[in-house]
């Protein structure tokens, strides 16, 4: 099915928020799961997380970095122009239960698929920590939102320029883990790899269970293909369907990374192709 | 012309593009009959009163009648007649097995070669198509009675082509952004071009079928919803789309594939045309296809097209027993693949950025028959030996993707977890949902697919009427 765009917002230098029209999918989403969407008839298939919905208005929002073409092309859309195809909601919902403290980790655009699980973590009666951070101080999103459904917050800056001076990973550590200073049950952690993977081993010398969502190169999403596996616990798992979300202690990093790169060549070969033609005013 | 003559006519060779050349284009491998070449071969048939052909058709196409009319020149009849029991003639004439199916049985075979059946059969379908007069038969009077078709594969598309005619209100919900299942997503273009597979899902939804893409039943709506929503039967043909692995090690190293992503990435999302299309694919110079049926011959074909300097086809048992269609085989063949057969991988072998760089095979010797009545390959005791690969494509057949029956409950499935439907009406353990192809049966063949389908409609138009 075609979706129509309602509304755009440009959140940081290169992260876009876009509210769709999509009723079914609003109506049936849950935290933690995603949709895929193709731009035009030439596009990809890309599969990006729900942000938030809202049944009764069959809205959908998406939040997205401009990381190559297809996000380009994305980010370039406007409000009244339509996506030709979005599917969803895919992939397994977040288990959502009352466990006591959770602290909710994102990286980077990786803020926005934890905020509809920050909100439900909330809503069932947990005590949530969020901890959300970027590179820089412009480059921090959605933190109004997560302020709102947290009941402690830490903003943090690799270059200090806001908030704590350093990882989100060294700042779970430092204020919480390593002082004892409340007990926290179980972490989610959202966004880059490099950051989940620090985070991960982080909470592994302290013994806290954490939950990751994997953002793996996926053709269908359906099962179909196997373009997303990922090694989980010694075993092969589909991101698209056993996924998004995973034991952070049992996933195999360098292999995910190593995966996502599979196609680097080629997609800054796309990218570059698109940004000269644009800038001969050509289209792509 | 006397019978004598007839009897002294060869089968028509299928004018095919040079080997040398289509191996690097994705261009239709045969060219078709010309008008000539048909009513040659038409010429070919005996017009047998009890024929056997019809018999060893899944569909019961009227065979003798419509090279009868081919004969006397009358193609957009003949189309016609076909039209009657199979609404994806120009499909079938392609991807049909013919030679284990109405060929096989055809009584010229036993003397001299068997009528091309399947050749005619394409003929006529793209003669139609060229010729604009594609025919909509009449539509039953409107029943009132809603059906969901889950699934735009070959079962799928049958049944809603039949139902529809008969008056139903038909929707199919297709996962992808494209109808037609395997033939858009598996099979490739220079096998069967989609922009036929486009024309005939245009023609169902010419007869009225709506076809509602980018919907996955079992996430946006389950099957007890649509329901809810107001449908009265739902045909369940979701295909045998889950990639099967061996579980060896090096398998998720970058450049190994499965034969479900390669495929699709390269016909369904043209990432044979990157970077006019934007989906990617490894363009790999050595490469090895894992697996001996038609879709290790199709990955293999596909690698050779995309530029591969050798194509190793790995398979670990003798020629005889490979699952693929002889013609694919020699096609392969024709195109340079090269065959490494009793050979079987053990693992793959990586670089430090995690790509593959090789893949150590076993060699295999014929043992003593298993289950499925082929020798069991065994494999020769320290036979090891490695081969440099950049690409490996897995091609060893696929299981059935689990999202319907995971949400339907009271919906019965077997140990590999495909649905159990009766075999003559595809009716299952829930009332109301009927099933067919791949999802029954695992991976087997378009035409049994529309064959199940074809029973499938007729004991839903049965079941909705007597409601």
């Amino acid at each position: 099915m075609s979706a129509k765009i309602l509304e755009k917002q440009q959140l940081s230098d290169n992260v876009f928020k876009l509210v769709l029209d999509a009723p079914k999918i609003a109506k049936k989403r849950k935290a933690g799961q995603f949709v895929v969407l193709r731009i035009h008839e030439q596009g990809e298939r890309i599969p990006l997380t729900i942000a938030d919905a809202d049944p009764a208005k069959g809205m959908l929002t998406i939040i997205f970095q401009v990381v190559g073409k297809s996000t380009a092309h994305l980010s370039e859309l406007n409000a009244g122009d339509s996506l030709l195809d979005l599917v969803g909601p895919m992939g397994q919902p977040t288990h959502i239960e009352k466990i006591g403290t959770v602290a909710c980790v994102g990286g980077g655009v990786g803020v926005a698929p934890v905020y509809p699980i920050t909100q439900a973590m909330k809503n069932i009666g947990n005590y949530v920590i969020s901890i959300i951070g970027a590179r820089s101080k412009d480059l921090i999103i959605m933190e109004d939102e997560m302020k709102a459904v947290s009941d402690e917050i830490i903003v943090t800056t690799d270059d200090g320029s806001y908030g704590y001076h350093g990882f989100v990973s060294q700042a779970l550590e430092e204020k919480y883990l390593m002082t004892g200073n409340k007990k926290i049950d179980m972490v989610v952690a959202i966004g880059p790899v490099p950051m989940m993977r620090a985070l991960c081993d982080v909470t592994k010398k302290y013994n806290v269970p954490t939950v990751v969502s994997l953002n793996s190169i996926m053709v269908d999403a359906t099962g179909m293909c196997g373009a997303c596996r990922v090694t989980v616990g010694g075993k092969t798992r589909f991101v698209c369907v056993d996924g998004p979300e995973f034991d952070g202690h049992q996933v195999d990093f360098k292999e995910l990374i190593d995966r996502q790169r599979i196609y680097l060549d080629q997609e800054k070969q796309c990218y570059d192709h698109y940004c000269t033609c644009r800038q001969q005013g050509k289209g792509a | 012309m006397e019978m004598k003559e007839r009897l002294k006519i060869p089968r028509q060779p299928m004018p095919e593009q040079d080997p040398q050349v289509r191996k690097r284009n994705f261009d239709e491998v045969p060219l078709g009959y010309t008008p000539e070449m048909a009513k040659t071969e038409a010429l070919r048939c005996i017009q047998c009163k009890k024929p056997e052909c019809v018999e060893g058709c899944p569909v019961e196409v009227d065979i003798p009648g419509f090279i009868a009319l081919i004969a006397e020149g009358k193609f957009i009849e003949a189309a016609k007649k076909i039209k009657q029991t199979n609404a994806l003639p120009a499909v079938c004439g392609r991807v049909c097995p013919q030679e284990v199916q109405c060929e096989v049985r055809c009584v010229r075979g036993k003397k001299a070669e068997p009528v091309a059946i399947g050749r005619l059969e394409r003929f006529v379908a793209d003669y139609e198509r060229a010729a604009g007069e594609v025919s909509i038969p009449k539509i039953a009077t409107k029943t009132g009675k809603k059906i969901a078709v889950v699934g735009s594969g070959p079962a799928g598309l049958t049944v809603a082509g039949d139902l529809v005619q008969l008056g139903h209100d038909v929707t199919i919900f297709e996962a992808l952004h494209a109808a037609g299942g395997v033939l858009v997503y598996g099979i490739p273009e220079f096998r069967l071009p989609k922009a036929i597979v486009a024309a005939e899902v245009d023609y169902l939804k010419k007869l009225g079928v709506k076809i509602e893409t980018s919907n996955v039943i079992g996430k946006v709506a389950t099957v007890d919803e649509l329901f809810a929503e107001g449908y009265d039967a739902v045909f369940l043909g979701t295909g045998a789309g889950l990639p099967s692995f061996m579980n060896i090690p090096g398998e998720n190293l970058n450049g190994v594939y499965s034969a479900n992503e390669y495929l699709t990435r390269s016909n369904l999302m043209k990432a044979y045309r990157f970077p006019e299309y934007d989906t990617p694919i490894v363009r790999g110079k050595n490469v090895a296809v894992i697996g001996g049926g038609n879709v290790a011959m199709d990955a293999a074909r596909t690698a050779m097209r995309l530029g591969a300097d050798h194509v190793y086809l790995v398979y670990r048992r003798s020629r005889q027993e490979m699952p693929a269609r002889i013609e694919e085989i020699h096609h392969a063949e024709e195109e340079g693949i090269e065959f490494h057969l009793l050979t079987n991988p053990i693992r793959y072998i990586g670089n430090d950025k995690g790509w593959v760089k090789g893949i150590e095979c076993l060699r295999m010797e014929l043992g003593e028959p298993d289950d499925s009545g082929r020798r069991r390959p065994v494999p020769i005791k320290g036979s090891e030996f490695i081969k440099e690969v950049d690409t490996v494509v897995v091609a060893i057949g696929s299981g059935s993707n689990p999202l319907v029956q995971s949400t339907t409950p009271g919906l019965n499935t077997n140990k590999w977890n495909y649905i159990i439907a009766d075999e003559e009406t595809g009716q299952t353990s829930r009332e109301g949902v009927f099933a067919g192809g791949d999802i029954v049966t695992g991976s087997a063949t378009v035409i049994l697919a529309m064959g199940a389908g074809r029973k499938a409609a007729r004991a839903m138009h049965k079941y909705v009427m007597s409601k």
